[in-house]
């Protein structure tokens, strides 16, 4: 087929155009971002990753980033034009990449690609993510325990079981510690939108929510609730620390600088594998911010309590009994989800209002 | 003392050298700005101008730039026809936005039917969208007198909504795990717009290249296009002339809604290959900007639309290469309409020096 052919013919060309990479001592890394470096969230903490690997081996890498990139077409050119200035490892770190990073490491099959939340793997295409909902059960005692206008509001981002696993996770924390307590969700469809992020905060706020759950990167949210007085709320993917005088009472940190540098490594030994990462808060992927003053000690040991606990492994967020939010038994008494249903998550669990956007 | 004086004429001389003019300025501050940041000028103006077209890589980067200008192409074409009669379609983001849902609704309603036939019905059904959502604010003006700019502008936020809904609802993909976004057009041998992908030929830049001939053709040579270059530049004659203003608007309208209806068509069956919640990067807006540039004359938005993407790719090189920020590159690009602008004055207006006379 001439179709064919011709396709042959340019990867052999895109290959040959790669191959003087190989012959450099340095090992280039490259990362591509969703929202600014300065987002001081979730591109932040990915920027944060990239500075340890290259604190970590100093010379012998060479990192390079490409931020504010829109997931789709864009996407694809930002990661091809990566591979053909020689990147031997590349970081794709949002959702919106999968496709793309799909296609272009088909034609490099000697770069190796990492791609952040998604699901699609390949032999030169990995895939890593946080165990965030572990976070979130910590988050979600914490805001069960603190909100007195029993209304909990929530900023969700783009509807995918990441995103509804944390809802789920917060919510049957929260309900644990006060039977009484509600959630109000407002999706704003993207993941850094500091003016929409600000408008669904202020929304719940109005709604009579007292404590803000985010699932946003920007710090928006915190200063409508610092605007607003006394509401509290976390930071997300960061610490967000500037606002640990004013409404953030905790954090759920990502901490990507551990397996960044494990990876890289990993590519300048030529151990490097394909491979499904999924941690949490054990292994140290997911942090939890400090808990300030605001929070009363004995709920702060309690959440310390927790958190202990899920990170030895003795206790799993998701454990039954739990029904479905349709009322259909889902985890039976003392059952644990498996992370299979945990990865493709498309279901409230049983108390929440309203319906996954679909 | 330097006085403006109007020109009886615009410069003729001047209206074509403006645009270049503005480029060569955007350079000069663009790379003082760079230099402020600490990098090197001169290796940032060429990285951004001269590797995308000629540089190592640049197997690769030209047909990228036909992928990236082709939708910003078509779509300035539309909106200068109305621009020049003064009718203002600033949604042509929402336009793109339906185009591409109805040209994939129909692509995906036929998964996985191979026929030759799938692919013309969806270009079809994306220029009616396209179409139909430009007459919301064409029919409310003729009909009721509303400010075309403000519907069309609301339109696009409307139809970003529709665009989530669909991505997570109606056109998820039933294979992808419960995440949004559409089955992938791109690798639906019936349904793609790519020609080549290699190439960077994809159907919307077979189009982008016809509508500027068509466009040039209906405004040298056709009535029409008399009629609205008469009706933007002198709108009495034109109404005495026997201009229909209503039959104006909903021309316009029509031809850029459908235009940047099949741009968004072309660009989901190809480069974009899905409905996704943010399947839209903002070209409806940007192509405001490149029919600016290329003076709303078919042939400048053709070059117009060839600069832009040059800017954006090679933009995106310097990122990487040179670790400029973001930020600088958008300000770049700011700079480049606001240069424009600026020295438009001088097709206008004619620059004297005058001694200060004392009254």
């Amino acid at each position: 087929m001439k179709k064919r052919t011709l396709l042959k013919g340019a990867v052999a060309a895109l290959a040959l155009a790669a191959a003087p990479a190989l012959a450099q001592d340095k090992t280039k890394v490259g990362f591509v971002y969703v929202g600014p470096v300065g987002d001081g969230g979730w591109t932040y903490e990915h920027d944060q990753g990239r500075k340890a690997v290259e604190a970590e081996f100093g010379d012998a890498v060479e990192t390079v980033y490409v931020e504010n990139v829109p997931e789709g077409p864009d996407a694809e050119r930002v990661i091809t034009q990566m591979a053909l200035d020689g990147a031997d490892l590349i970081f794709t770190t949002s959702f919106g990449y999968m496709d793309p990073t799909i296609n272009v490491a088909a034609k490099f099959p000697d770069v190796k690609f990492e791609h952040a939340t998604g699901y699609k793997t390949a032999p030169n295409v990995s895939v890593y993510s946080a165990r965030f909902y572990e976070g979130r059960a910590v988050q979600g005692t914490i805001a069960g325990h603190m909100t007195e206008s029993n209304v909990i509001g929530y900023i969700g981002s783009v509807p995918i079981p990441e995103v509804v696993r944390g809802i789920n996770s917060a919510y049957i924390h929260a309900k644990k510690v006060n039977p009484d307590v509600q959630f109000k969700i407002v999706w704003v469809y993207e993941w850094f939108n500091p003016a929409k992020e600000a408008d669904a905060a202020k929304v719940l706020i109005e709604q009579g929510a007292d404590v803000i759950l985010q699932h946003t990167d920007s710090t928006a949210p915190l200063a409508a609730a610092a605007e607003a007085g006394n509401v509290i709320g976390f930071g997300q993917a960061s610490d967000m620390a500037e606002y640990k005088d004013g409404p953030r009472v905790s954090s759920i940190i990502d901490n990507w600088a551990p397996y960044y540098i494990a990876r890289t490594k990993a590519v300048m030994d030529g151990t490097w594998e394909s491979t499904n990462t999924w941690d949490g808060i054990g292994p140290g992927m997911v942090g939890i911010g400090e808990i300030t003053d605001k929070v009363p000690a004995e709920v702060k040991a309690e959440a310390e309590a927790l958190q202990a606990s899920i990170a030895s492994g003795e206790y799993h967020p998701f454990t039954g009994p739990i029904k479905k939010q349709d009322g259909s038994d889902w985890l039976a008494e003392g059952e644990t989800a498996d992370d299979g249903t945990l990865a493709g998550m498309n279901f409230y669990v049983e108390g929440l209002e309203g319906e996954i956007p679909q | 003392m330097i006085r403006l004086e109007k020109r009886p004429n615009a410069s003729k001389a001047w209206s074509y050298s403006t645009p270049l003019l503005a480029v060569l300025l955007t350079m000069i501050f663009g790379g003082l700005l760079f230099a402020a940041l600490g990098k090197d000028p001169i290796a940032a103006i060429r990285t951004i101008f001269y590797d995308p077209l000629l540089g190592q890589h640049a197997f690769f980067y030209r047909p990228q730039l036909l992928v990236k200008a082709a939708p910003l192409i078509l779509i300035a074409i539309g909106l200068s026809l109305g621009f020049r009669a003064g009718i203002w379609n600033i949604g042509a983001e929402g336009q793109y936005i339906i185009g591409a849902l109805c040209g994939a609704g129909v692509g995906l309603a036929f998964y996985p039917t191979e026929s030759f036939i799938i692919f013309p019905l969806m270009v079809l059904a994306g220029a009616l969208g396209g179409w139909a959502w430009a007459m919301i604010p064409a029919v409310l003006k003729t009909r009721f007198g509303t400010n075309e700019i403000l519907v069309s502008l609301m339109l696009v936020y409307v139809a970003e909504n529709l665009l989530r809904g669909m991505a997570v609802g109606l056109m998820k993909n039933p294979e992808g795990f419960g995440f949004p976004g559409s089955r992938n057009l791109a690798q639906y041998p019936s349904a793609t717009s790519w020609i080549s992908q290699n190439a960077g030929l994809h159907w919307g830049v077979a189009f982008a290249l016809i509508a500027v001939i068509f466009a040039y053709i209906l405004l040298t040579r056709h009535m029409l296009g008399f009629n609205i270059r008469l009706a933007g530049q002198a709108p009495r004659a034109a109404r005495f002339s026997g201009v229909n203003p209503t039959r104006l608007v909903l021309f316009c309208l029509g031809t850029s809604g459908a235009l940047a209806g099949l741009a968004g068509l072309f660009e989901v069956s190809g480069p974009a290959g899905q409905i996704t919640t943010d399947f839209n990067v903002g070209y409806g807006f940007t192509a405001i900007i490149v029919a600016f540039l290329g003076r709303l004359h078919p042939v400048g938005i053709l070059l117009a639309g060839l600069l832009m993407a040059l800017t954006y790719i090679g933009g995106e090189i310097a990122q990487s290469q040179l670790q400029l920020p973001a930020a600088a590159i958008q300000l770049f690009q700011g700079m480049l309409l606001f240069f424009l602008l600026a020295v438009d004055l001088l097709t206008n207006y004619r620059i004297r020096l005058k001694q200060g006379a004392a009254a």
